[in-house]
């Protein structure tokens, strides 16, 4: 018999082939040509525009519009990746609803921004599906630059340093590169392989060669690297998961949903995941939702997720949270985990409710659950790293680290949100800033 | 509600709002489905000579202009007088002028340039029991070619000699359709008047081009590789043909001779612009063909809400109610002091007013740290390109400066008194006051 949403357990297979297709397919769908010229239209073209100053890439958003709406769809991706060169994963990633689109103009005058979003994956999905990598590498400087972890910005660095004529090396500890984009992300962003397809692209400027399977730490040490290399970026980000401290902490069923996205991203066949009936995420971040909505997704009856704070204190936007609540996930907010109870396998699961201060109110909540997923941040990990600012590597300027010659850029590194936009940011600019240190000045 | 009712040369109808000469009103079907619509009447699409009756291209007829979100702003056709039999027609008008006596039947004609093609054809269209007929001087592509249409249009004379035939056989009000591929609309509007018209109708279409298909390097629309220019109408030509009726409308000698107003006319508003400026009534196509004959319900409802608004109780309440206030631009007081005003509440920080003032004009808007956009009165010549680049409506005002008060960008007092370039200093031709 097979199992369905009533089926106790953590189980595989709750929902048919079709369903799961349904649950899993683009959150945000494509737009097709006629989409893109009406909501190319929408823009005004303003002036010194709100939306390029909350991008944290500074793309020039009314110029590719621009281009879009005058049929040059080729000429916007240009546009898009000369400053972001993961344009098309930012495009499907972006919490645009608190960035660009928030503050357009469209927004404040009728309640309804400009698609800024959807319109760049418009963009950048037709250049790469025409096959063109739009950049060129300028001659060959010589040097050599170790890039550490192929995630976001190590990939955005790594790329704007092979233009510049350097020749780099791409570590990875992972055997795909691609970091959250390919392991950290829900599955329903980032369809058809989107996060391999990308690098493979990206690696068509040519000067990167890529390897995987090598941690720092493990394989080679930033002692190492500094000798053999020019320069060294580390865009390790966060390797390790925060426990969760409570009595029963540790049972079976408790897991990390950071790892159970990346199961999800790498499944061939999603209804061969387990999955419980009864699932509770903690947390309030994008990685709460994204393990929460995808636990609906695979057919999980109830999903609570329990954050324990209040709403306006969650990481995750508000789009996010009414994503999850549209997915049928309940939100439980002001409620701290307290104790995990179960014989050997997690049954459920206490909270203590407490208020924006986490001072306990002194009532208790006990919520049934079969799988549990900690989404309560991650910890940057690793030996002999530059000094650190709290627990990420300290950075001054476009990610200079305390050592002479390593710089560092995203999850990893002190400073800025903790977006996939960002990191390629500190990516970009801090290959800039190599150039201009190895080169002796600017150009 | 306002009454609607028009008497335009003896003809009536219940609304101002006709069909133009046009593809629309080509057949029986569509006639007959526009006066269901509520069309107040309808110039038939030209009547040729009888005999094989002329034929169109088989490619396309039309091209256009778009606005954001593909909002047909223009349109320009390639299409002829009609290619059906001229017996068809005329037993089509009988049929529909006998079912729908209420409504206006103008038949608009275009035979050849000599007396006996007129003699001829003006017989049958009067017994088709027809209001009127309309000359189409106008026609810019095709039969202009065979010495009709705007060939006819562009040379006064024979304007003056063919309404005259006209007039003189036929019982029927005349009404000449008048070319804007002229220099000055007044000329042929005059001999229109001297040949004894009862009216003129315009604009007809204006020669364009409307795009060039950038891989066939041929205009568009495109036959068979090649491109004719073709008659531009549509919300586009608007400007044109208002300032057309209105230069007639404003001339002394023509200042009773009623103007059927043609271009662009697509909302009430339009129609209203057009009868204030002095025309009788309005004639509608590109607008009809755009969204179909259902858009002249809005046409009535809106000019009578208006009409009720101004406690105007007819149609001739409104026609040429601006045309005292025509003039030229030598005349305009020069003492009259505006600036531009932006309300904050409905300012939606675009920036695009800074931009156009910055770039391209006075540098007259200052911008904040937090985007707020301020009009700078010391640099305000209150031009107005502000209020016409912002997206939002009444976001930006000009505003008179009050008599007494100062213009900070001059210094100077703003004067109650009325003074204009005739008289100013720096006029080399001033004339001086009586010393």
């Amino acid at each position: 018999m097979h199992a369905n949403a009533l089926t106790q357990g953590v189980v595989a297979g709750r929902l048919d082939p079709g369903e799961l297709a349904a649950g899993f397919g683009d959150l945000h769908p494509a737009l097709n040509d006629h989409e893109a010229v009406v909501a190319a239209d929408r823009c005004y073209f303003c002036y010194d525009a709100p939306c390029v100053t909350a991008c944290p890439t500074d793309i020039d958003i009314p110029l590719f519009i621009r281009q879009i709406a005058t049929g040059t769809p080729e000429a916007a991706a240009k546009t898009i990746l000369s400053q972001n060169i993961l344009g098309g994963m930012c495009a499907r990633v972006c919490p645009t609803e608190t960035l660009c689109e928030q503050v357009c103009v469209r927004e404040t005058a009728e309640g309804q921004p400009v698609d800024i979003g959807r319109l760049q994956r418009y963009a950048t999905d037709r250049l790469m599906s025409s096959g063109v990598h739009p950049f060129t590498r300028a001659a060959a400087t010589g040097k050599t630059i170790a890039v550490v972890g192929a995630g976001p910005a190590g990939l955005a660095c790594a790329h704007r340093l092979a233009s510049r004529g350097h020749d780099v090396v791409l570590f990875d500890a992972r055997p795909k590169p691609g970091g959250l984009n390919e392991y950290g992300i829900a599955a329903y962003k980032s369809t058809d392989d989107f996060a391999a397809r990308e690098v493979d692209w990206l690696m068509q400027i040519g000067g990167i060669t890529l390897e995987t399977g090598k941690a720092l730490g493990r394989d080679t040490t930033l002692q190492e690297l500094r000798a053999e290399h020019d320069a060294v970026f580390l865009g390790i980000g966060l390797g390790g998961v925060n426990a969760l401290d409570v009595p029963g902490g540790d049972k079976d069923g408790v897991l990390d949903a950071v790892g159970f996205i990346a199961d999800l991203r790498q499944a061939a066949d999603l209804g061969s995941l387990p999955v419980g009936r009864d699932v509770v995420v903690i947390g309030g971040g994008m990685t709460a939702v994204d393990a929460a909505v995808q636990a609906k997704l695979l057919g999980a009856l109830n999903v609570t997720m329990v954050y324990r704070r209040g709403r306006g204190h969650m990481n995750a936007s508000r789009f996010e949270q009414d994503l999850a609540a549209a997915r049928g996930v309940r939100i439980i907010t002001n409620a701290a985990p307290v104790a995990v109870h179960g014989n050997g396998a997690v049954r459920e699961i206490e909270f203590a409710y407490t208020d924006d201060a986490l001072v306990p109110t002194g009532d208790t909540l006990r919520i049934a659950a079969d799988q549990v997923f900690r989404a309560i941040g991650q910890t940057l990990v690793g030996e002999a790293l530059p000094a650190l600012e709290g627990r990420k590597i300290a950075v001054t300027g476009a990610g200079r680290s305390s050592v002479i010659g390593v710089w560092a850029g995203g999850d990893c590194a002190a400073g800025g949100d903790d977006l996939t936009v960002t990191a390629v940011a500190e990516g970009r600019d801090a290959a800039e800033d190599i150039h201009t240190a190895l080169m002796g000045s600017a150009d | 509600m306002a009454d609607l009712t028009t008497d335009f040369v003896g003809i009536k109808s219940p609304n101002p709002f006709w069909l133009a000469s046009a593809p629309p009103t080509d057949k029986e079907y569509n006639v007959r489905r526009a006066f269901e619509a509520g069309w107040g009447g309808v110039v038939w699409k030209t009547l040729g000579e009888a005999g094989p009756p002329v034929v169109n291209v088989n490619g396309p007829r039309y091209g256009a202009v778009w606005g954001a979100d593909r909002r047909l702003l223009g349109l320009n056709n390639i299409e002829l007088i009609t290619d059906r039999p001229l017996e068809v027609n005329l037993r089509e008008i009988k049929s529909v002028k006998r079912d729908w006596p209420d409504r206006a039947m103008v038949v608009s004609l275009m035979v050849p340039c000599v007396e006996e093609a007129w003699k001829a054809i003006l017989p049958l269209v009067e017994d088709t029991g027809a209001d009127g007929v309309e000359l189409n001087f106008g026609c810019p592509h095709g039969m202009s070619e065979r010495g009709m249409g705007s060939a006819v249009g562009q040379v006064p004379e024979y304007i003056e000699m063919v309404t005259r035939w006209v007039k003189q056989n036929t019982r029927m009000p005349c009404i000449v359709k008048l070319t804007p591929n002229i220099t000055d609309i007044k000329q042929p509007a005059l001999a229109a008047m001297r040949g004894g018209a009862d009216a003129v109708s315009l604009i007809n279409t204006i020669n364009s081009i409307t795009s060039v298909d950038l891989d066939l390097f041929a205009p568009e629309p495109t036959i068979d590789g090649k491109g004719a220019h073709g008659g531009y109408c549509g919300p586009a030509v608007k400007p044109i043909a208002l300032n057309m009726v209105a230069e007639i409308a404003r001339t002394p000698e023509m200042a009773t001779l009623p103007i059927s107003g043609i271009g662009g006319v697509t909302t009430w508003k339009d129609a209203a612009e057009f009868m204030a400026l002095g025309a009788g009534n309005v004639q509608v196509c590109t607008a009809a063909m755009t969204y179909g004959f259902k858009v002249v319900q809005e046409m009535i409802s809106g000019l009578s809400d208006y009409m009720d608004r101004k406690g105007m109780t007819a149609t001739s309440d409104l026609v040429r109610k601006a045309v005292p206030n025509l003039s030229d631009w030598q005349h305009l007081n020069l003492n009259y002091i505006a600036k531009a005003k932006i309300n904050q509440d409905l300012c939606i920080s675009c920036g695009r007013c800074f931009a156009a003032c910055e770039d391209t004009s006075h540098q007259a808007i200052a911008m904040s740290e937090d985007r707020t956009f301020t009009v700078k009165d010391e640099e305000c010549v209150a031009c107005n390109l502000c209020v016409n680049v912002c997206p939002v409506e009444q976001c930006i005002n000009l505003e008179q400066m009050a008599v007494g008060s100062i213009d900070p960008r001059t210094g100077k007092s703003v004067d109650a008194g009325y003074a204009n370039w005739t008289t100013h200093p720096n006029n080399p031709g001033a004339v001086k006051a009586a010393d």
